[in-house]
């Protein structure tokens, strides 16, 4: 009843091909978009920014960047910890070196470098697929986790090994630093969330994308068709890469602020990323939103309820967290194997019809 | 997903239930994860001690006191969400027993006023309290563990390590990275050879490390190990045949977690601390009497008097102190983070003062200033004792050698002081 398409005439093949081409859903986006703007940033406070909106923005750009190497090219990836860990590095290194440079730029170039740096880890892909495909960006991770560690130049020769982000600020405001207020950084990585979705989702109905599609459903026939797998593979390990590694600098400067490369990007952050994709939806921009949003927000809300709600031990807590977590994610992958935007893809059809189904 | 907000916020809203007028002690702890063999003795002693301040003397002051316990798994970012819930019901000190989520919270607690103690672990120039004015890490600091194990190792010499070989097997992380430049530092002045040995997280596989040392054969191995790399070290060390009595841990590789795996052949394994060991001490009578029978025991209740749980124990028992000094300075029973942190600054431990407490004995005497907020850097030497399946001290404590660890700290801090722009100073 409210949610449907009657009535709702397309003119032009510009609306026809719009991201909503629903009005409500288009209408509910704006309203989200607003909230998130204007509303959110009055309300927030330290606790909602550093437990729940900062790691899942972050981790929502990470996901965004993985989807578009092995949800749209099709080419599985277990190096994310390390790209992110490229990000990091590479922007601590621009922090310290150009102290003058402002933050933005340097996030962006950090992401840049990682783009370079996954075209490199890329090109086995051109060679090998799949499984053994995971198994090189395997190595990936482990090599760039054990540089990060092995060589002072990357952490300016400290004592411990740890990267810590100095204060810097935009516009004036702080956003990296102990000192910062929760509104502004909050805003500061909504901007690059909102900027790295609507890269990725123009991207990807554009003839990029569309390249990435063909060689993922079949290589060889995307092969035939004039599709250069060179170009298509290696576009994607960048991209790719480069919206990680921005994950990868966001969360070492905006969110940790110190960080030592083993803790925070070993092996299991890259499962992370990618189960947060699985679970989200393969190929699926809503997906990688949703599929971040489950793996951040549900830990955070069982703790909650459980040790806060309930009382229980907070041991006792934390082993129910592993189960019900994990619980869930099956309990979800069967009803959808698809990830959570396919579940949502079918809610919308039930909810065009509804309530007269017939 | 609008469902799973709302019902988060319900959630936190639960959560955040505000309790006035109690003193309140955060418990970053952790019972679960790779490390949780070493986390849960920590957390039991540290929630013992002030459940028995809470029954036997009402609290501290009079204040009764609130510990609210929060899992971090030994994981930074769930160690941040746990500072960030719990600052704000007026937590007075975070004592995290990670150096990873210390690192994370020096800058944080630092800009919110409220004092981290990292008893033994941490930043080590934190020591230097005018520049880091809200971080403590007295009674002794790894600096002073490193140099304490290699003074010991003098004293075994007749005062001489001159073409000794020692490996340093550590964590790799800033933990375990934390003694190597100390002991650089003292291998040019003692004139011995060292070789480090890095073991990556969680720290199961050792066999390549140990190989080598079975190659090398060092004349003595310094262990920096944490959680299970412990149990696999002495294990490993074993299986090499080591000599145990020249295998040297540092105080958080010398539980009885650590050793009792390894079995017989675990005997002679020796390890630093800055504490005393066993239960022989009044206040374990309190706790037996206010504590477990009256079933308020932490946990399981059955680690009470391991080495882990006396370090809570302490951890705790410095806390109140800390306390107790800041109600006296500041003439107020119900003390904020600021007042507690003039508390710690201004804290002195003494014998009369461990004895009236029921620990006689049980650790080194010694003065927090502004300018020194690591304490005087005593440490002593334990040895594991595998029939009798307890640690004994086998030294007195020893004093690090200040006069090498002095300048290195003053050059750590002031790098930190002129990178975070930090103008030091007492005021």
């Amino acid at each position: 009843m409210l949610y449907r398409e009657a009535g709702d005439f397309k003119t032009s093949y510009r609306d026809d091909s719009q991201t909503f081409p629903i009005r409500f859903d288009r209408t509910a986006y704006y309203v989200l978009i607003a909230v998130a703007l204007v509303i959110v940033p009055f309300v927030i406070n330290d606790y909602w920014l550093n437990a729940v909106l900062l790691p899942f923005l972050i981790y929502a750009i990470a996901a965004l960047g993985l989807n578009v190497l092995v949800g749209y090219a099709g080419q599985v990836s277990l190096g994310t910890g390390g790209f992110m860990a490229v990000g990091a590095y590479a922007c601590y290194k621009l922090m310290t070196s150009f102290p003058d440079v402002n933050i933005f730029f340097h996030i962006i170039l950090a992401g840049a470098v990682t783009a370079l740096v996954g075209l490199l880890f890329g090109l086995p892909s051109l060679r090998i697929k799949g499984f053994y495909l995971a198994v090189a960006t395997l190595a990936a991770q482990f090599f760039l986790v054990w540089l990060f560690n092995r060589v002072p130049w990357f952490y300016n020769y400290s004592a411990s090994g740890q990267i810590n982000a100095p204060e810097r600020s935009v516009f004036g405001m702080k956003v990296t630093g102990p000192e910062t207020e929760a509104w502004a950084t909050y805003l500061f990585c909504l901007v690059f969330v909102f900027l790295s979705a609507w890269v990725v989702r123009n991207l990807t109905r554009g003839a990029t994308g569309r390249k990435w599609m063909a060689i993922r459903d079949m290589d060889i026939a995307a092969e035939i068709i004039g599709v250069n797998p060179l170009r298509a593979k290696l576009s994607a390990f960048a991209v790719s890469s480069f919206f990680v590694g921005v994950a990868g600098a966001l969360f070492f400067s905006v969110y940790l602020g110190a960080v030592e490369v083993g803790e925070a990007f070993g092996i299991q952050k890259s499962f992370l990323v990618l189960f947060m994709i699985i679970i989200g939806g393969l190929g699926s921009i809503f997906g990688s939103f949703a599929g971040a949003a489950f793996m951040v927000l549900m830990p955070v809300l069982l703790k909650n309820t459980l040790v806060g709600g309930l009382g229980w031990a907070t041991d006792l807590a934390a082993h129910l967290e592993f189960m019900i977590v994990g619980g869930l994610i099956l309990f979800f992958l069967i009803v959808e194997p698809h990830g959570l935007a396919a579940l949502w893809r079918t809610v919308k059809e039930k909810l065009r019809l509804w309530p007269f189904p017939h | 997903m609008k469902l799973k907000l709302t019902t988060l916020a319900l959630g936190a809203a639960i959560a955040a239930s505000p309790a006035l007028a109690e003193l309140t002690f955060p418990s970053l702890s952790y019972r679960t994860g790779p490390y949780a063999a070493n986390g849960i003795p920590f957390a039991d002693g540290y929630a013992d001690y002030f459940t028995l301040l809470n029954e036997r003397d009402g609290g501290i002051g009079g204040e009764k006191i609130n510990m609210i316990e929060c899992e971090t798994g030994y994981n930074t970012e769930k160690g941040v969400e746990c500072y960030e819930s719990t600052k704000g019901e007026g937590s007075l000190v975070y004592q995290p027993l990670s150096t990873g989520i210390t690192y994370q919270l020096i800058p944080k607690a630092t800009a919110d006023n409220i004092p981290v103690h990292s008893m033994g672990y941490g930043r080590t120039s934190a020591k230097n309290g005018e520049v880091f004015r809200y971080i403590f890490n007295y009674p002794a600091n790894y600096w002073d563990g490193a140099s304490v194990a290699i003074k010991y190792l003098l004293n075994e010499n007749d005062g001489s390590l001159e073409g000794k070989k020692i490996a340093l097997v550590y964590h790799n992380s800033a933990y375990g990275k934390e003694p190597i430049r100390t002991l650089e530092e003292l291998s040019e002045k003692h004139g011995y050879e060292l070789t480090t040995l890095p073991v990556d997280h969680p720290g199961q596989e050792q066999k390549s490390q140990w190989l080598q040392i079975r190659r090398d054969r060092p004349d003595y191995v310094i262990m920096w190990g944490w959680g299970v790399m412990n149990q696999v070290a002495i294990q490993e060390a074993v299986n090499i045949r080591f000599p145990m009595e020249n295998f040297i841990g540092i105080w958080w590789s010398g539980s009885e977690n650590d050793v009792l795996p390894a079995g017989e052949e675990a005997d002679g394994y020796k390890a630093l601390t800055f504490h005393n060991v066993g239960s022989d001490y009044p206040v374990f009578d309190d706790i037996q009497k206010y504590v477990v029978d009256a079933g308020l025991a932490a946990g399981a209740g059955d680690q009470i008097g391991t080495a882990l749980y006396n370090r809570g124990l302490y951890a705790a028992m410095l806390a109140a102190e800390a306390a107790k000094t800041a109600q006296e300075m500041h003439d107020t029973a119900a003390i904020t983070p600021e007042q507690m942190r003039d508390g710690m600054e201004n804290l002195v431990i003494t014998e009369e003062k461990m004895a009236d407490l029921g620990l006689p004995n049980f650790g080194p005497e010694f003065e927090v200033t502004c300018e020194n907020h690591g304490g005087n850097g005593y440490a002593a030497v334990a040895q594991w004792d595998a029939s009798a399946g307890e640690w004994s001290l086998i030294t007195d404590y020893m004093q690090s050698d200040l006069e090498v660890l002095q300048p290195l700290i003053e050059e750590d801090s002031m790098a930190f002081a002129e990178e975070s722009g930090i103008e030091p100073g007492c005021n």
